[in-house]
This record gives structure tokens, C-alpha cells and sequence, in this order.
């Protein structure tokens, strides 16, 4: 099997509503799966059906065979109760080795923090710390959940160019939820728009092009998606047995 | 000579404050401050069950705080009301049940002592139930550290990294339940919850790893007890709140010494 997770038919409903619909997608070897889409269409629910730590209502999801994965979840803001350094939270991961952990953190550039406490890192060393952290372990895919949502702009720079040199580096796979998609321009190869349903997919090359598309992935979400919304000639209708 | 139920007040106390001290830091770094307390007042209910059906107050304890504990996550998950209406609720409804029962009950029942703990008046069964239950929740503890950290950092974090969250979760609230069980005799009821995040918030002062944490905050509720119970003789004051007291001084102490430190 070349792919390494493969859905089908994804559906999974609350409340007479459709979270997800007829979702099929697969993330094969070497891929940058990009995943837009406005706030709570599904994106993160998706992204845990796939990991497997969300049951959909239908549809069935295909792995490889202990596929390894390695996950940056939404929002991540460590408390202040706990005193934990760097090093101890990424040591709370099994199966890697110190060697491993001297390297993934020269690779993340955050071997200077390890010894700082985890809740008084900046926006831009936590998030280079759960890169590394996801990193451990040596995993074929990585599934990142905005992961540079809570940067400025400065720092979401030096984010994706970092992502960019280690898929570039590494031989890994990438799926991200992320609404920077003119940072990732450069590296990713598919772009999914998803709305519940997958509204559109394909090349990031060939559909930029497209004067409705440039538009359609501006910075202003909400706007981006009303135009979106009424250039389709489908609808969108969420209620269940319409 | 030490008078025998000194020895067996400090047994019990040091054997309290070891295991509310290592799941206290849960308690302060999962929030569940009100849930611990609301757990204590339930408990009333849980010796109120305790003496109708003739068994040890301590094991109805333990089984209305579990049916608590479980009652309140099966409403969380129906999403009925927001967690702290729910844990009001339920928590003041098991306290005026349980003292309706109690006043309703032929004998007469020390209530003070249940609300407010008697550490000079433990008996030997106490103190097996404390090493009992506290070696359970130790070694429950010790066996799941670093599962029960990392989903206390973030689920779905744990969850990816294949930890059943849900589980853990439970589990910390069933330890919770055996700690509340066996040791609301010493500080009583009302304040058990202080036991719990007292300690724990000094360490954190100190401490700069979980584990620290963990341990620092039994070590400051040992010397809490032992100095709650030299007020309580030297000054002829209710053990428990004495207890309380002096876990308190040590925390404001300690706060300073880290503020001035800080400067």
C-alpha cells in the first residue's frame, strides 16, 4: 500500500448536524496535505478521525501498518500550576533515544530552552519545542493542527520556513490545518478546502492561479468564505435527512 | 514517654499528608479544587449511609464519592449544566440529605468531629484503613505517573500518543475518592479540600519538576501536621483547623521567601 492513511466516506453528526460529510482523502509517502477551511468546519474533528482518536459515525479509515505519527494539537498552552521543563515534557514521549533527543532539538533550534520551564517559553519557542516533540520517534507522518496560529507574524515565518527544511530534509509526510496558506505556498502539494465537505482540492500551483482562489484564501477568513460561499454552485446545507 | 494516641494521631497525620500531598498536586494542577471539595461534602452522606447500614463510615464514603464521581462525569458528558452548577448541586444535595439522615437517626452522632476531623481521637482500624487506602493510591500513582501528567498537560496530546485519557481521568478521581475516604477524620469534611491544595501550592514554589512537586508538597503537609498537632496541645485548639493553620503559615512564609527571593 503506498499510501500511509487512506478515509473513506467520513461522516460523523452531533445534533441533527453534519460535522463531517462524505470525507474521503489519503496522505501517501512524501506528501504536504494542507487542510483550510472556516472555524468549526471540522477540520480538527478530521484530523482526529485519522489519528484514530475520534470514532466517525460512518466511513472507514485504512493505515499502513504501525504507521507512526506525530501530532501538534490545537492551542496547546502549557499551565503555570505545573513546574515541568522542556526536557521532562519531551521525555514524557516513549520510544526514542537521548541521541535522538540531542538531534531533534539542534534540528528545532530549542536545545538552548530544554532546561526552561515550560509555561515561560515564548509563542515561537513553544511551538518549536511541540515540532520537536512530535518529531521523536522518527515518525512517517505529521499531523500539525494550526500550528503557528497563536505566532506573529515574524515568528510564523520562522515556523513554516522550519517545517519547509524538514520535510524537505526528512522523508515524512505532512498534513496541517493552517490558514497561512501563503507560507506553505512554496512546499505543500495538495490543498483541501473543507467545509464539512471537501469543497475543493488540488494543486496549490494551478489553483492559485485562479483570480477566484487568491481571493478566496486572503487573511480574512470569514470574508474569504462568504465570497466562497456564493461563487459555489452548490449549497451548504448542514442539517441531517434535507 | 509519649502518650499512645499521640503516636497513633502522628502515624495517621503523617500517613494523610504523604498521599492528599502527592494528589493535591493533581488537584491544583487539574483545577479540581471545587470537586475535591464538593467530593467532602458528599462524603457526609457517605457516613450518614455508613452508620444506617451498620458498615464502616469509611467504606460509605467511599462508595457515595465514587457514585458522586461517576454521577458527575455521566452529567458532564450529557452536557446538562456547566461543571460547578453541577458539582453545587450535587454536592449540597448529598450534604443536607446526609444530615437529614443523620438527625433523623435514633443515637446521637458527633457531627463536629465529622466536620471538622479529631486526629487525637484515631483509632487503630483508622490507621490500617489510612496505610491501606494510601498505599493503593501510591502505588496507583507511581504506576501511571507519567500517563497521568501527560493528560493532565494536554489530552488530545496523551490521547495521540495512544494514553485512554477518559481512564485516567476516572482513575484520578477514584484515588481522589479513596484519599477523601480515608482521611476526613483527621481534618474533617470542610476542610479536607485545604489538605489537598494547600501543600501542593506551597510546593509549587519550590519545585521544578512534577515529581518534586509531588514529593515536596507530602513533605510540607508532614511538618503541617506535626505542627497543627504541637498548637493543638500546646493551645488546647481543635486539631483539624490547627492543622490547617499551620499548613497555612508555611504557605505564606513560603510565598514571601520566593517573592523576596524573586527582587
Amino acid at each position: 500500500m503506498s499510501s500511509l492513511i487512506q478515509a473513506k466516506d467520513l461522516e460523523v453528526h452531533r445534533q441533527g448536524k453534519y460535522i463531517l460529510q462524505n470525507v474521503s482523502l489519503s496522505v501517501g509517502k512524501k506528501d504536504f496535505i494542507t487542510i483550510i477551511g472556516p472555524n468549526g468546519a471540522g477540520k480538527s474533528i478530521l484530523l482526529e478521525c485519522l489519528m484514530g482518536t475520534f470514532m466517525p459515525d460512518k466511513g472507514e479509515i485504512n493505515k499502513k501498518n504501525s504507521l507512526s505519527i506525530g501530532y501538534i494539537p490545537q492551542n496547546f498552552n502549557p499551565d503555570n500550576s505545573m513546574p515541568i521543563s522542556v526536557k521532562r515534557f519531551l521525555m514524557l514521549r516513549k520510544n526514542f533515544t537521548p541521541k535522538e533527543l540531542k538531534s531533534v532539538s539542534d534540528e528545532t533550534n530549542i536545545s538552548d530552552v530544554l532546561e526552561k520551564n515550560l509555561s515561560n517559553l515564548s509563542g515561537g519557542e513553544l511551538q518549536r519545542v511541540l515540532l520537536a516533540r512530535s518529531l521523536l520517534g522518527n515518525p512517517e507522518l505529521l499531523i500539525l493542527d494550526e500550528p503557528a496560529q497563536n505566532l506573529d507574524i515574524k515568528n510564523q515565518l520562522n515556523f513554516y520556513n522550519l517545517l519547509n527544511q524538514i520535510y524537505q530534509t526528512r522523508n515524512i509526510s505532512i498534513l496541517m490545518v493552517s490558514h497561512d496558506l501563503h507560507m506553505v505556498m512554496a512546499s505543500t502539494k495538495q490543498v483541501i478546502c473543507l467545509f464539512h465537505h471537501i469543497c475543493c482540492s488540488g494543486e496549490p500551483q494551478t489553483v492559485a492561479k485562479d483570480p477566484e482562489f487568491i481571493s478566496l484564501f486572503g487573511n480574512d477568513m470569514a470574508k474569504m468564505m462568504s465570497v466562497y460561499q456564493h461563487t459555489h454552485d452548490h449549497s451548504h446545507n448542514e442539517k441531517l435527512n434535507d | 514517654m509519649i502518650e499512645p494516641f499521640l503516636i497513633r494521631a502522628i502515624i495517621a497525620g503523617i500517613g494523610v499528608a504523604i498521599i492528599t500531598g502527592a494528589i493535591g498536586c493533581f488537584v491544583v494542577w487539574r483545577k479540581m479544587a471545587y470537586f475535591g471539595d464538593s467530593l467532602a461534602h458528599s462524603a457526609l452522606l457517605g457516613v450518614a449511609l455508613g452508620l444506617v447500614l451498620g458498615i464502616s463510615t469509611n467504606l460509605g464514603t467511599m462508595i457515595i464519592c465514587s457514585v458522586f464521581a461517576i454521577l458527575l462525569i455521566w452529567l458532564q458528558q450529557k452536557k446538562v449544566l456547566a461543571t460547578d452548577t453541577l458539582l453545587g448541586i450535587l454536592a449540597h444535595a448529598a450534604l443536607s440529605i446526609g444530615m437529614v439522615t443523620l438527625s433523623l437517626m435514633e443515637r446521637s452522632v458527633d457531627l463536629h468531629s465529622y466536620l471538622f476531623g479529631d486526629i487525637l481521637a484515631v483509632t487503630n482500624h483508622e490507621i490500617y484503613l489510612i496505610i491501606f487506602g494510601g498505599l493503593t493510591v501510591l502505588i496507583f500513582l507511581f504506576f501511571n505517573w507519567s500517563s497521568f501528567v501527560l493528560t493532565t498537560i494536554n489530552e488530545k496530546l496523551a490521547k495521540s500518543e495512544g494514553l485512554n485519557t477518559m481512564f485516567n481521568q476516572l482513575l484520578i478521581m477514584l484515588l481522589m475518592t479513596i484519599v477523601v475516604a480515608v482521611s476526613f477524620r483527621i481534618v474533617g469534611l470542610l476542610l479536607i479540600t485545604s489538605m489537598l491544595i494547600i501543600p501542593a501550592a506551597t510546593a509549587r514554589q519550590i519545585a521544578n519538576s512534577p515529581e518534586a512537586m509531588a514529593v515536596t508538597s507530602s513533605i510540607l503537609g508532614i511538618f503541617a501536621v506535626m505542627l497543627g498537632i504541637y498548637i493543638s496541645l500546646y493551645f488546647d485548639t481543635p486539631s483539624g483547623p490547627s492543622i490547617v493553620v499551620a499548613s497555612v503559615i508555611i504557605f505564606v512564609s513560603t510565598l514571601f521567601l520566593s517573592l523576596f527571593r524573586k527582587n
